[in-house]
């Protein structure tokens, strides 16, 4: 108990250990939390889902904090609907069959560029006859802009940019241009203010009836901003933690027990065990780690988990294996052991009960430093294009960041968001060890 | 029984009276023969390993067995000239073909028969020439792939490795002089960066010089298109280097110091030194003689370990700064399932590692009176 309470006061003594270990406990929060939210499956699914799931976030749009640095206000995304009462849907009936479906959204545009584009979908129920839609643009300067008459089909998309005919009649090819600034000065500016979306739909039968979806891209998107494949990063950020975390936890484990079971066993048994974990140490250190584990990558699977496992297996029987192997040498030799004997514990029992928990104090140090260097090995394997396929992970959003040549296109979010976080947790976890390190080892204590 | 004492031969010097066959020369000769046994096997073993998991136990050879099936019809089928043969001429002549690319790649041998051969060859160094790779001049020779890539991953590493290691090493003697000073807390304080790989650095060196201040190179080698000028070719280079390089020379500088002057604090509170010191004898004196002499076996084993090591180059630092190194080149070789380059990349750095650890014995002897080879301070 003494010991204990001893240890703690050391511990606080490291201003550093309790600052990394309050990053940890954050970075669990998160996991946890990211866990509980967002299921396996569904993390998957809005990872690799497509365009389906993705088609509401604009392309490569910077985080919406974006604006906070900048003087010049991007425009920032949104998306409404007339289901969730997002714009205001009016029925009025006409006659028998015939009603009119009025559908308005006003926003107020402040900001100082134009966005990328405008969609509308359309759903509708109808038997034989299709609705009819026709829209409308009011802008703060009092212009009225016709934009489309169409007929509504059960699916119906509507991309303001891409509509040729509105290019026409706007007589620009540019229609966020035409349809957000001046036009009578050229490259101008967009107007602040209120604009107005129109919809009036015609449905000719009693049963049916019109619903719209109105999303808007602008540049900045969310807390994360997106990918090139309109992917919101948010998920990697969040779903990537309990991965890194389970990838660098569960290989220091793996890799510290399973070392100092094998050193504690071969010095334990001796002779041709010894003999023989001592020759497989030394092989393996012939063995180029990192090119095996590309090998193992390109060859046969690229799951996480399988790298895990490849991971721990080379990293074993490497040099800390010699240094256990030395200090069991002594223990070996001590009298509690020999007491053991005595009373004729086996030898599975001294080793567990009894060899190996004498090295724990300098187990745990081991573990919390080697952890960092996992976690950066799993992120190392995704900026190779060795990443899991189907996770999110922060190495395969910086390994997309970087092919897409982000930092050349100045999309520094997009890099940034993932390296620091993964840099904080590396700092984490080695300023725990390093702390645990100087306390665990008096030798260090001083100096 | 387990209670014997138990050590490994090496380890295993009782005290017996001296004849010449426990003379120093015998003993010499035959830790030499067993050590070198050992060491070839170990060698072999290995290699023999890479070669398994590099054709993943043959399986490499089924992939390969396919693309050249697809390829040959395809490029057979898509050739004008062969259109005017019959159906069964034509199968025959893509028959024909397959079968020669396969016996040109060795492809007709079984595998466990060709695995014996790549570890034949492989060992007496014959590194063959690969199945897909080309080097910039052209040829296929593995030989001539390696070491046209040896030169700028030896300046890469090179540059980077030295300047880390002897700016460590004398930093961290400097501060253990004034331990506790606030640079010596601050380089403790910096010590967990260390724990993020080069290129991680790599990417916000990008970020900040080649992206926004845009004074330095994004990646590659020289210039594009290369100065004609050998001055202005070189100094192309060096611009090129700084970024990576720094990487590398950041992502670990302040563990390193931190490690060193840790392992020369644990030396200078010595008692010798502590009675050098106590003598009066200059500082200078003092650390080389007193401190650097006894931590000599350890500094030389780093410096050799790392020369090795600087072989291998930085694949992925390579891949971020796309420098044109050997560790590019092995990822590269990977990708195409070329075995022959991964083994060769392999042998040569197991060889350099087997020397290496051989020759250390004999200079921990040479510097350290304390150490006699083969009396069982093999580490």
């Amino acid at each position: 108990m003494n010991a204990l309470k001893n240890s703690i006061r050391d511990f606080l003594r490291y201003p550093s250990a309790l600052f990394g270990l309050a990053i940890i406990f954050i970075l669990l929060g998160i996991a946890v939390y990211a866990l509980a939210t967002i299921p396996y499956s569904e993390a998957v699914r809005l990872w690799r889902g497509g365009e389906d799931v993705w088609y509401q976030n604009p392309k490569y749009a910077a985080p919406l904090w974006y604006n906070f640095f900048s003087s010049k206000k991007e425009p920032v995304s949104f998306s409404v609907n007339t289901t969730d009462h997002g714009m205001t849907k009016t029925v009025t009936s006409n006659s028998k069959d015939i009603s009119t479906v009025d559908i308005t959204y006003s926003f107020d545009y402040k900001y100082d560029t134009l966005p990328q584009e405008m969609s509308l979908y359309f759903t509708s129920t109808y038997k034989d006859k299709l609705p009819f839609v026709s829209i409308v643009w009011l802008t703060p300067d009092g212009r009225k802009i016709k934009i489309a008459n169409t007929v509504a089909d059960h699916k119906l998309t509507y991309r303001f940019s891409q509509d040729l005919k509105l290019q026409k009649s706007l007589r620009s090819e540019n229609v966020m241009q035409a349809l957000f600034s001046d036009p009578k000065v050229k490259d101008s500016p967009p107007i602040k203010g209120e604009y107005q979306l129109l919809i009036t739909g015609t449905t000719f039968e009693a049963a049916s009836d019109l619903d719209a979806q109105f999303v808007f891209h602008g540049d900045l998107f969310g807390l994360a901003g997106t990918d090139k494949y309109r992917r919101d990063l948010m998920l990697p950020l969040l779903y990537g933690t309990p991965i890194a975390l389970a990838f660098g936890l569960l290989a220091a484990l793996g890799t510290a027990l399973l070392t100092m079971v094998i050193a504690a066993i071969g010095t334990w048994y001796g002779g041709w065990v010894d003999e023989l974990i001592q020759r497989i140490t030394e092989v393996n250190l012939v063995l180029p780690f990192l090119a095996i584990l590309i090998m193992v990558g390109t060859f046969y699977s690229r799951s996480i988990w399988l790298m895990l496992g490849v991971t721990i297996l080379l990293s074993i029987f490497s040099g800390q294996i010699k240094t256990y192997r030395a200090i069991f040498l002594q223990s070996k030799e001590s009298s509690y052991i020999e007491a053991a004997r005595a009373y004729g514990a086996s030898s599975s029992r001294i080793i567990f009960t009894y060899l190996i928990p004498r090295m724990v104090p300098l187990l745990i140090p081991a573990l919390v430093s080697s952890v960092p260097s996992f976690v950066f090995l799993e992120a190392s394997l995704a900026v190779l294009g060795l990443g899991d396929p189907v996770l999110p992970t922060w190495g395969k959003v910086i390994d997309d960041a970087f092919s897409d040549g982000a930092l050349y296109q100045g999309r520094y979010y997009w890099v940034l968001e993932p390296a620091i976080l993964l840099m904080v947790t590396g700092l984490g976890f080695a300023m725990l060890g390093f702390a645990l390190d100087r306390i665990f080892n008096p030798r260090l204590r001083d100096v | 029984m387990a209670t014997e004492p138990l050590a490994a031969p090496a380890l295993s010097s009782p005290v017996v009276k001296k004849t010449f066959a426990n003379s120093t020369f015998m003993r010499m000769v035959r830790y030499t023969a067993v050590r070198l046994f050992t060491m070839a096997i170990t060698v072999t073993i290995g290699v023999y390993l890479t070669i398994m998991i590099a054709n993943m136990g043959g399986y490499v050879d089924t992939i390969m067995r396919n693309e050249i099936r697809d390829n040959t019809t395809q490029s057979m089928l898509a050739n004008p000239s062969f259109r005017n043969l019959a159906p069964d001429e034509l199968k025959k002549l893509i028959q024909q073909k397959i079968a020669s690319e396969e016996q040109r790649l060795g492809l007709n041998q079984p595998f466990a028969i060709r695995s014996i051969n790549y570890l034949r060859n492989s060992l007496v160094l014959n590194l063959g020439r690969s199945l897909n790779m080309t080097s910039d001049n052209g040829s296929k020779e593995v030989r001539l792939i390696l070491l046209e890539r040896l030169p700028a991953t030896l300046l890469l590493t090179g540059s980077s490795e030295l300047i880390l290691f002897f700016a460590s090493v004398f930093i961290a003697l400097s501060l253990s002089r004034r331990y506790g000073s606030w640079l010596d807390k601050l380089t403790i304080a910096f010590s967990p960066t260390s724990a993020a790989p080069p290129w991680f650095y790599g990417i916000f060196f990008i970020l900040i010089f080649a992206a926004v201040l845009k004074v330095l190179p994004f990646g590659g080698l020289v210039d594009s298109p290369p100065p004609n000028n050998k001055i202005d070719y070189g100094l192309s280079v060096l611009k090129h280097l700084i970024l990576p390089a720094s990487a590398v020379i950041i992502s670990s500088i302040f563990l390193s110091i931190y490690n060193w002057r840790t392992f020369f604090l644990i030396y200078s509170s010595e008692d010798y030194v502590e009675m050098a010191k106590a003598k009066g004898l200059p500082p200078r004196d003092v650390e080389r003689r007193y401190i650097l002499r006894p931590t000599l076996p350890t500094i030389i084993t780093n410096f050799a370990l790392l020369v090795i090591t600087l072989w291998t180059g930085f694949t992925i630092t390579e891949t971020v700064f796309l420098w044109p190194g050997l560790g590019i080149t092995l990822f590269r070789a990977i990708g195409l399932y070329d075995t022959p380059v991964i083994v060769g990349s392999t042998i040569i750095y197991a060889y350099l590692l087997a020397f290496t650890v051989f020759l250390l014995d004999f200079v921990y002897a040479l510097v350290d009176p304390r150490v006699k080879v083969g009396s069982g301070s093999s580490q």
